[in-house]
């Protein structure tokens, strides 16, 4: 079950309503050959609904699926060759292991000898052949998870299609899940669309992240250039934790506490702004005992994250993040009076009126 | 030995004493209890037990026994065997329907409620109440009769079947189905929406879901539930003797018969022969059904 | 061809609520006429008016108020002897006779799979010689019926235990200075009460409706003495039923409500609720 080529999936313009709720608001959504694009927002912004759309469990009240070029659209599920994962508990559990994995293939009308040894080869693919002869409540959450994404992938399916696949799972196996899910998924070379609320998730695994809100999407984009170069407040704010500074924007830049820092909005027209700062684009320069200015203040508190800290800086008239190597964070007990830089990526920046471009 | 037998010295003198007398004063607060049932439910059991093998003269005999291939038990045996499979599997059938229409609904809904809370009543709702309420309504003087006589359809014109063994199965599964549906439930709650959702992504119709996923899943319960209507309608007594009193088809009413026989002779050997065997089918019965339960929590 | 989509998944849906509806009307028919069928012989004139002379004439026949207020006193006297038998038991057993606690729960269950009629094979004799030794009035049935009563009394008690920490709450009690009397009555009681209602609720509704014991022991219960006058006078008799009816069933809408607090049901508890009763009363 090796060496398969993806196929291209396209959503486009998919509306969906619940009564007066919009979930879907015109979403389009074009998933390359073989990537894997994580939809990420938080509960309620449609990344499920839009899933659900792609796999046909529910209807869309306007727009298209297309999958390798044919409209699925009015297509049921069982018959658009998608393979999916559930959050949880969707085993089923009169079949062992091996069984449910099989259960696609004989729906298929593969032969029985045929379907027990794809179902084996698939479970050795997630690393389970050992636990083929286990039922559901035999086997770990993370077990049953692997199991799912075999029998997702035993049908050998266009499309593979993970509802919040880890949200059950307890933060160890979730990484190490998160992992295995990506590495076979490339190893089988499979178009994939992953729902998550989870931003660590979402950017770990996929080549690209499409950050929802209401509906609709605010930002797809690789990874990296979603978490540095968020195109919305709400994708910085959402994605990783931001600081939000007041300054005023003045010919391209904005000046934020005495520094000018690049725009990623460039053509924003001139006036008073609130800046989204990350807090690893904070850094504590030094000791700064005796200096005043509006980038000195006092160490508040010092979170321990592991490898790195977060530190809480006191300005007076407000605090900020700044996030460091917990080898740079140690110098800077609770207390220390220091001086803050700002590096100058280019900073988001938000307005209470929507934000308005200069002509 | 006297400090054991008197537990009242026990407790004044024996503060420092170790352990096993003191157990033998804390058994002390179950004695009224054991006592109880002792007398009112072991001593009842031991008797039918031991009774069905002796003759009114206390000496041991098989005889009672032999007494069970008489005609009319032997047709009793059959015919309590008969309805209450009938009335079990149609009870369970139509117990199932009515849970999965709850079931599709809400599961807070007041449809649903109402019909839980119904359930719990009508399946304790049997006997001489039960009885009536078919004989005032379907019966040669109930309305749905006379109305149904009015308009040209006289379903009593070979018969009035329902003081016969067709009626009292009908009289059944007033209580039957109710008792599904409480039974039933709790198996319908637990299949997940997933499954369908998972048997559909893997090319599955509907057919397929109930043939190899549901069905397989709750089969199980469907046949342990059966298996206890079974009993249940095995065991009863009230309705069919306020329905019925001519003849004793049911093998309950045949124990009455033969305990205080109104014609012939009194045969309280007899009686509890019959309840020995009544209580053979429903332990099998009993059996069949926790083998199922185990079946079932393999996987559940 | 999103429309065409729309509409399967409509159907399917619509075919759904038309099952749905059309199983719950013909259950209401099913389930409903009968009953609704007794109010309305008991309150048909003989010229096909409706008349209340059925419901009047209760109070005629000196035997059938004998009988309601037997098993009336028969409700009474269960539901006590059940739960000073029960309740200090089964607190006894969870404090200090752990051992005991399956016997004691097998003891208590033993008369569900033990069919009214067989019990009484077994009683007859216990009460031909208690007739004779001590009394035979019919009060002495409460003594069966206590044991008829033991499998639902023992489920709700036993919920209600299982809900409070009896061993801590007693421990504490003692060592504040209670007796034993004061922990059951001040301590364990009152945080059970709800239990203790719930099982005198059960034993009130079964007695009410017991037949098989009384009938075959040759006392003149309520339900005995329903078949006895049904055959003189039917409207009579089927005016007495339905008034036991509405009185069990107010008694069973209280113990729904009481039994609406939150809590997980157990398969064999709907089980062992439902099936027991049906094989004693059926």
């Amino acid at each position: 079950m090796t060496e398969r080529s993806g196929v291209e999936v396209r959503l486009e313009n998919l509306v969906r309503r619940y009564g007066t709720v919009t979930a879907l608001d015109g979403l389009s959504l074009t998933i390359a050959p073989g990537e894997l694009v994580a939809l990420l927002g938080p509960s309620g912004c449609g990344k499920t609904t839009a899933l659900r759309l792609l796999a046909g469990l529910e209807e869309a009240d306007g727009g298209r699926v297309v999958i390798a070029g044919k409209d699925v659209t009015g297509l049921p599920t069982s018959r658009r060759n998608v393979g999916m994962v559930f959050q949880a508990y969707s085993l089923f559990p009169h079949m062992v292991a091996w069984e449910n994995v099989a259960f696609g293939l004989q729906m298929r009308k593969v032969g029985a000898a045929e379907r027990k040894k794809r179902a084996l080869e698939a479970l050795e693919l997630v690393g389970l052949g050992r636990v083929a002869n286990r039922y559901a409540n035999q086997m770990s959450g993370g077990q049953q998870q692997r199991v799912a994404l075999a029998r997702a992938l035993a049908i050998r399916p266009q499309v593979l299609l993970l509802d919040e696949p880890l949200s059950a799972l307890d933060a160890k196996v979730r990484a190490r899940l998160r992992d295995e899910i990506r590495r076979i998924q490339l190893e089988v070379g499979i178009t994939t669309l992953f729902v998550t609320h989870d931003q660590e998730e979402a950017l770990a695994i996929a080549d690209r992240v499409g950050v929802m809100q209401s509906g609709r999407l605010e930002q797809l984009g690789p990874p990296t250039l979603v978490y540095t170069r968020p195109a919305t407040p709400f994708v910085a704010e959402f994605v990783g934790l931001t600081n939000r500074l007041a300054g005023t924007v003045k010919g391209g830049a904005v000046e934020v506490r005495g520094v000018r820092l690049p725009l990623v909005q460039p053509d924003i027209a001139d006036g008073p702004a609130t800046a989204l700062v990350r807090p690893e684009a904070v850094s504590l320069a030094s000791r700064a005992d005796a200096e005043e200015g509006p980038l000195v203040g006092a160490v508040l508190t010092v979170a321990f994250l592991g490898a790195v800290s977060r530190v809480t800086v006191d300005l007076g008239d407000t605090t900020v993040l700044a996030q460091m190597p917990t080898s740079a964070a140690s110098q800077y007990p609770a207390g220390t009076k220091v001086r803050l830089e700002l590096r100058s990526d280019p900073v988001l920046i938000q307005r209470e009126e929507p934000v308005a471009t200069a002509s | 030995m006297t400090a054991a037998g008197n537990p009242a010295v026990a407790t004044s003198a024996g503060r420092p004493l170790a352990g096993g007398r003191r157990l033998s004063l804390d058994w002390l607060g179950a004695v009224p209890f054991l006592a109880y049932v002792g007398l009112f439910l072991l001593l009842p059991s031991a008797i039918v037990g031991f009774g069905a093998f002796f003759n009114a003269d206390s000496t041991f005999t098989l005889e009672n026994f032999g007494h069970l291939s008489r005609s009319y038990v032997v047709r009793a045996t059959i015919d309590t065997t008969v309805i209450s499979a009938v009335t079990a599997l149609a009870g369970a059938a139509l117990g199932a329907l009515l849970a999965y229409a709850i079931v599709t609904g809400s599961p807070n809904g007041l449809l649903r409620r109402l019909v839980v809370s119904a359930s719990g009543v009508l399946a304790q709702f049997g006997g001489v109440t039960l009885a009536f309420a078919f004989i005032a309504s379907i019966g040669p003087a109930g309305f749905v009769y006379l109305f149904a006589q009015a308009h040209g359809l006289d379903y009593y014109a070979h018969g009035i079947w329902l003081f016969e063994r067709s009626g009292l199965g009908l009289v059944y599964l007033y209580f039957q189905i109710p008792l599904m549906v409480l039974v039933f439930l709790p198996a319908l709650d637990g299949i997940k929406p997933q499954w369908r959702e998972a048997t559909e992504s893997l090319g599955g119709n509907t057919w397929h879901y109930w043939r190899h996923i549901a069905g397989p899943i709750l089969f199980p319960s469907f046949l342990g539930a059966a298996l206890l209507l079974f009993a249940n309608a095995f065991s009863a007594y009230a309705t069919a003797q306020a329905l019925i009193n001519q003849g004793q088809p049911m093998l309950s009413q045949q124990i009455a018969g033969a305990l205080s026989s109104e014609v012939g002779a009194v045969e309280p050997g007899f009686a509890k022969a019959i309840a020995i065997e009544m209580i053979v089918i429903v332990t099998l019965v009993t059996v069949l059904y926790s083998l199922l339960q185990r079946r079932t929590s393999r996987w559940l | 061809m999103a429309v065409a989509a729309r509409s399967t998944q409509r159907t399917r849906w619509i075919r759904l609520q038309v099952f749905r509806y059309v199983t719950f009307a013909a259950a209401a028919v099913f389930f409903l006429v009968p009953i609704g069928a007794m109010v309305e012989f008991s309150t048909r004139a003989n010229n096909g008016s409706r008349t209340l002379e059925y419901w009047r004439s209760i109070f005629d026949y000196p035997e059938m108020i004998a009988a309601i207020v037997a098993s009336l006193q028969l409700a009474a006297i269960t539901s006590v002897v059940m739960l000073v038998l029960l309740v200090p038991t089964m607190v006894w057993v969870r404090l200090k006779l752990p051992g005991l606690s399956r016997i004691v729960e097998f003891i208590c269950l033993l008369p569900l799979t033990i069919p009214a009629i067989v019990l009484v094979v077994g009683l007859f004799p216990v009460y031909i010689w208690m007739g004779s030794n001590f009394s035979d009035s019919i009060l002495t049935l409460s003594l069966a019926y206590v044991v008829l009563v033991l499998p639902y009394c023992y489920r709700a008690l036993d919920a209600g235990l299982g809900a409070i920490d009896v061993k801590t709450l007693s421990e504490a009690a003692r060592s504040l200075g209670a007796s034993w009397f004061a922990v059951m009555w001040r301590i364990i009681v009152p945080n059970i009460s709800n239990a203790i209602l719930n099982a005198t609720l059960l034993s009130v509704a079964l007695v009410l409706g017991e037949f098989t014991i009384a009938n075959n022991l040759l006392y003149a219960n309520l339900q005995v003495e329903l078949v006895h006058l049904g055959r003189a006078n039917a409207g009579v008799s089927i005016a007495v039923a339905v008034a036991s009816l509405l009185f069990a069933f107010v008694l069973l809408v209280i113990l729904a409500f009481i039994g609406n607090r939150p809590r997980r049901v157990r398969p064999e508890l709907a089980t062992a609720l439902a099936g027991p009763l049906a094989a004693s009363q059926t």
